[in-house]
């Protein structure tokens, strides 16, 4: 039996070896090296005096740890001249063809954070480290579960604008029926029912039909927010103890873990819909690269005509994935009315739907990015919030920008190449 | 296994592409298919996998009429296809691949990567093949994707292999590999249909030849058939296979490209200090295989790769730091390699692609608008002239054939006065009759005093235009030889060794 290699001859399949020249990507330097000068000037030499203090433990913690005092202007000083060091020291890798590793960019940012902490708080309250963090994840939840099924759409191929109508969906009848029926577990129920059924029409109209799913996704925000405000004005508002008086999720403390200083208020002393919540992250996340189903979706919204010729029925997958999004963004809408806010008030979603889309694409359409990217977007609005109760100089519109400042920079390519699913927002039309 | 097709007919619209065709493949034959580009061959081969619904017609598996509903029915009825642009998704890895659709699963559902993986390497091991399970598919050269392609087709135990042009865009060692592979399934009793252009692969390989024109069967060919004969049954006419040229009388230096070197967007020197030029009227080959730095270098020519160095003058000219509007402008026309990504658009009408380039300004467009008179007459104009079969100027570039839409490529950069001429892999997946088309206006061109550069992997099409070939072997020119430079001297070359002889000619 004759036999054939691939690397005979001056066949192709052998890699062609050239000389390498590297190309230096001097992005990240730049942008260190601007924070870094940043720090310096308005932090450390126009510092401002007085002591920042830091709050780490809450009232209720089993072990407390004493507030920890900083003098603002030699500790900021301190820390970006620090600051100033990584930055050089990653000019110095990129200068000798080498990539700045991402840990050297995360102790960057949480320095920097540090040193911006000490200034805008120096001669103020405490800051309530852990405070910070549980608020940070508490407006994080819905962006979470937003980001999530956004993930999902995106990587079957249907592009996600309507992840607002959905939280919103999700919000106003999850209070709705936890008030009606007394029972806040069916409101969590309701919530996905209605977030697939904003789904269904995206779904409809995107994949039977062919319309461009970005009009039909800001349509379906529009609709959504319409459907639910005139609701709201006739329905709700005249009944607020019988329809719109939920009862909410009791937080739930997860015995040990949340003893924890700062990690347990923050994380284990959370209701159902959070750990729910953890637990969605991480089985999407496992089931989108290590499953049937994932490998099928991800092929949907990659290559569908492929899909198609290996027998998948590509618009029946994109159709049920879809719907399945929005049931698990419908799901994060009843966060705002069963777990925070308890009660549904008009367009009370406020752009969380973007900031999650935002997410999506921060976190490169990974579930675990994506939530990471949510997460930060949560933290920097609630540091918004927490900087303006203690009375920090810093205005609190800039610090709302934040998270779309981020995003932007993100998606300009300062986090490394971003490529989405190949063929998402692309109508999948057969032969 | 034995596949009967009885009687196939497949509508677009008006348009029939299949009228009543009828094929029989016995097990354990390699059975070609050979017809124009549009003949029908890739719609016919469709409906067998599926993709398509005939409007009439059977499909018959041992005598067992079908009924498929999609390309799962197909697979599972034991039929295989190696499509003409892959099936692959180029951010999965080749087990990913190759399990897609039939995936075994272990417990709670975790993807049986294990499992694939062997039946990858079960399977190259087979045949030979050196393929890591792991490798994403788009790091891959093409060689290999159809590697993987054949490998998911045989892990679904197909007994009715399609191969549908797989050597348009394979090497000569490669297309040598694979009817290897093909004869070695022959033996095992798959019944293959192999679709090409290459007579000279139809005749080595070939069981039994159908010819199909303008969607109908039209006769049965015997393999030891000449080309000319083969030619002719396909197109209808007479063929003449070789180009007609006549002796060059080359000018002045046109083109002056002096150490021209190329980084890529990984940072690799894909062309490394080239230098040579090409007069008024000469054609140079640039010869080589796939991969060797030929597609940067006229990139670089065409002011599409961003990193640069050294100097490209066109009659006297430097165009190395122009942009690509402006390269244009001075006269250049390009056809590029990957014409379904770089060459059209397919969205757009013919008549749209026809006048993708001069957008900006006379005849076409005056005061900011489109002059569709003007526009539907010059493409009817040159509809006629290319011979482009489609139903209309309004036709869709990608719903033509593969050759077709080559044919828009050419018509639009072959109708400009041009300075210089630059087509990369020219005739790749056209009919003997397009490339017969082709050449005489590509030797027409550098008659009328245009310089021209080709590059092509195919050395029957070097060798048949060229004044001058230049190989290229990692990046570098390994030498510049005259046209009459005998194959086996261009193989050498090809492999990166410069023998004496070829030095001197040179
Ligand atoms: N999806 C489609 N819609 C409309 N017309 C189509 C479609 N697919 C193919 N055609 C038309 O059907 C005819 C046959 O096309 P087909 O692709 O089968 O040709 P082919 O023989 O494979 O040619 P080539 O050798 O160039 O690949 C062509 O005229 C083509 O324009
Ligand atoms: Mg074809």
């Amino acid at each position: 039996m004759t036999t054939v290699t691939g690397n005979q001859g001056v066949s192709s399949s052998a890699p062609i070896a050239l000389a390498s020249a590297m190309v230096r990507n001097w992005k990240t330097p730049i942008a260190l090296g601007f924070f870094a000068i940043l720090a310096l000037v308005l932090f450390g030499i126009f510092g401002r005096p007085g002591t920042s203090t830091f709050r780490l433990s809450t009232d209720t913690d089993f072990v407390q740890i004493p507030m920890i005092p900083v003098d603002a202007r030699p500790a900021s000083l301190i820390t970006s001249v620090v600051l100033v060091l990584i930055a050089a020291w990653a000019t110095r890798l990129v200068q000798r063809a080498r990539r700045v590793p991402l840990w050297i960019i995360a102790v960057f940012a949480v320095l920097f954070l540090f040193t911006f902490l000490v200034w805008a708080s120096a001669g103020l309250r405490a800051i309530p480290v852990a405070g910070l963090l549980v608020g940070a994840v508490s407006l994080s939840v819905p962006l979470i579960f937003g980001a999530l099924g956004g993930v999902i759409s995106e990587r079957v191929g249907v592009v996600n604008v309507a992840i607002e109508g959905q939280l919103l969906a999700g919000a106003f009848v999850s209070a709705l029926v936890a008030s009606a029926t007394r029972v806040p577990l069916l409101g969590l129920l309701a919530a996905m029912v209605a977030g697939m059924l904003v789904s269904f029409v995206l779904a409809a109209f995107s994949i039977k039909y062919f319309v461009d799913q970005v009009i039909v996704g800001v349509v379906l925000n529009v609709l959504v927010t319409g459907l639910t405000s005139f609701l709201y004005s006739t329905l709700l508002s005249p009944n607020q103890t019988t329809l719109n008086s939920p009862q909410r999720f009791q937080r739930i403390n997860i015995p040990v873990l949340s003893d924890i200083p700062i990690i347990g208020p923050t994380l284990f002393r959370q209701t159902i819909i959070v750990y729910i919540m953890y637990v969605a992250v991480l089985v999407v996340w496992y089931c989108l690269f290590n499953t049937k189903w994932g490998l099928r979706l991800r092929s949907s919204g990659e290559n569908p005509q492929a899909a198609d010729t290996v027998g998948i029925n590509v618009n029946r997958t994109r159709f049920w994935n879809v719907s399945l999004a929005g049931a698990i963004a419908g799901f994060g809408g009843a966060y705002f009315t069963l777990g925070s806010v308890g009660g549904f008030s008009k367009e009370m979603t406020a752009g969380a739907g973007f900031i999650a889309l935002a997410a999506v694409i921060f976190g490169r359409w990974d579930p675990i990015r994506a939530t990471l990217a949510a997460l930060l977007f949560g933290f920097a609005t609630n540091l918004q919030s927490v900087l303006s109760t203690i009375g920090s100089p810093v205005p609190s519109e800039f610090m709302l920008m934040l998270p779309y400042v981020i995003t932007i920079f993100a998606v300009a390519g300062l986090v490394g190449s971003v490529r989405g699913p190949a063929a998402s927002g692309k109508p999948y039309v057969k032969g | 296994m034995k596949l009967e097709l009885r009687g196939i007919t497949k509508r677009f619209g008006a348009l029939v592409a299949n009228d009543h065709i009828d094929l029989v493949v016995e097990p354990g034959e390699i059975h070609c298919l050979l017809g124009e580009n549009g003949a029908g061959k890739s719609t016919l081969m469709n409906v067998l996998y599926g993709l398509y619904r005939a409007e009439e017609g059977e499909i018959l598996l041992d005598d067992v009429p079908q009924h498929f509903t999609g390309p799962g029915d197909a697979m599972a009825a034991g039929i295989g296809m190696v499509h003409q642009h892959f099936m692959l998704i180029p951010v999965f890895t080749v087990a990913e691949n190759v399990m897609l659709g039939h995936e075994k699963t272990n417990f709670g559902g975790r993807l049986n990567l294990t499992a694939a993986r062997q039946q990858v390497r079960e399977i190259s091991s087979r045949f030979g093949f050196d393929i890591d399970p792991d490798a994403l598919i788009e790091d891959l050269p093409v060689g290999v994707q159809q590697r993987v392609e054949i490998i998911k087709a045989l892990s679904r135990d197909a007994q009715v292999l399609v191969f549908d042009e797989p050597t348009a865009v394979l090497t000569p060692q490669e297309t040598d590999e694979l009817m290897v592979i093909m004869r070695q399934l022959k033996a095992a009793g798959t019944s293959i249909v192999f679709i090409t252009h290459k007579l000279r692969e139809v005749r080595e390989v070939a069981d039994r030849i159908t010819v199909i024109r303008l969607g109908k069967v039209v006769g049965e060919a015997s393999p030891s058939a000449t080309n000319t004969e083969l030619a002719s049954l396909m197109v209808g006419r007479p063929v003449e296979l070789t180009v007609h040229k006549d002796p060059k009388i080359a000018g002045e230096a046109a083109l002056v490209i002096s150490h021209l070197s190329v980084i890529d967007h990984r940072g690799q020197l894909v062309v490394n200090d080239v230098s040579f030029e090409v007069k008024a009227g000469e054609i140079l080959a640039i010869a080589g295989v796939q991969g060797n730095g030929q597609t940067e270098l006229t990139e670089a020519i065409m002011g599409l790769q961003p990193r640069v160095t050294g100097s490209i003058v066109l009659d006297g000219i430097e165009l190395r730091r122009e942009s690509t509007r402006k390269v244009l402008d001075s006269g250049v026309g390009f056809v590029p390699e990957d014409r379904g990504e770089d060459g059209l658009i397919a969205g757009f009408t013919i008549a749209e692609n026809l006048m993708l380039d001069r957008a900006d300004g006379a005849p076409f467009v005056k005061a900011g608008a489109l002059q569709l008179g003007s526009l539907a007459e010059f493409a009817e104009h040159k509809i006629v002239e290319f011979d482009i079969r489609a139903q209309g100027i309004g036709t869709h570039a990608g719903k033509l054939s593969g050759g077709n839409q080559q044919k828009v490529v050419l018509a639009r950069e072959l109708s400009r006065d041009l300075r210089l001429f630059v087509a990369a892999q020219p005739t790749r997946g056209l009919d003997v009759g397009s490339i017969e088309f082709v050449h005489s206006r590509i030797v027409a061109t550098r008659d009328a005093g245009t310089p021209v550069i080709v590059v092509s992997t195919e050395l029957d099409e070097v060798v048949a235009l060229a004044d001058r070939i230049a190989v290229m072997y990692r990046g570098e020119i390994v030498g510049i030889v005259p046209g009459t430079t005998p194959r086996d001297v261009l193989g050498l070359m090809m492999a990166g060794e410069l023998p004496d002889s070829a030095e001197a000619a040179a």
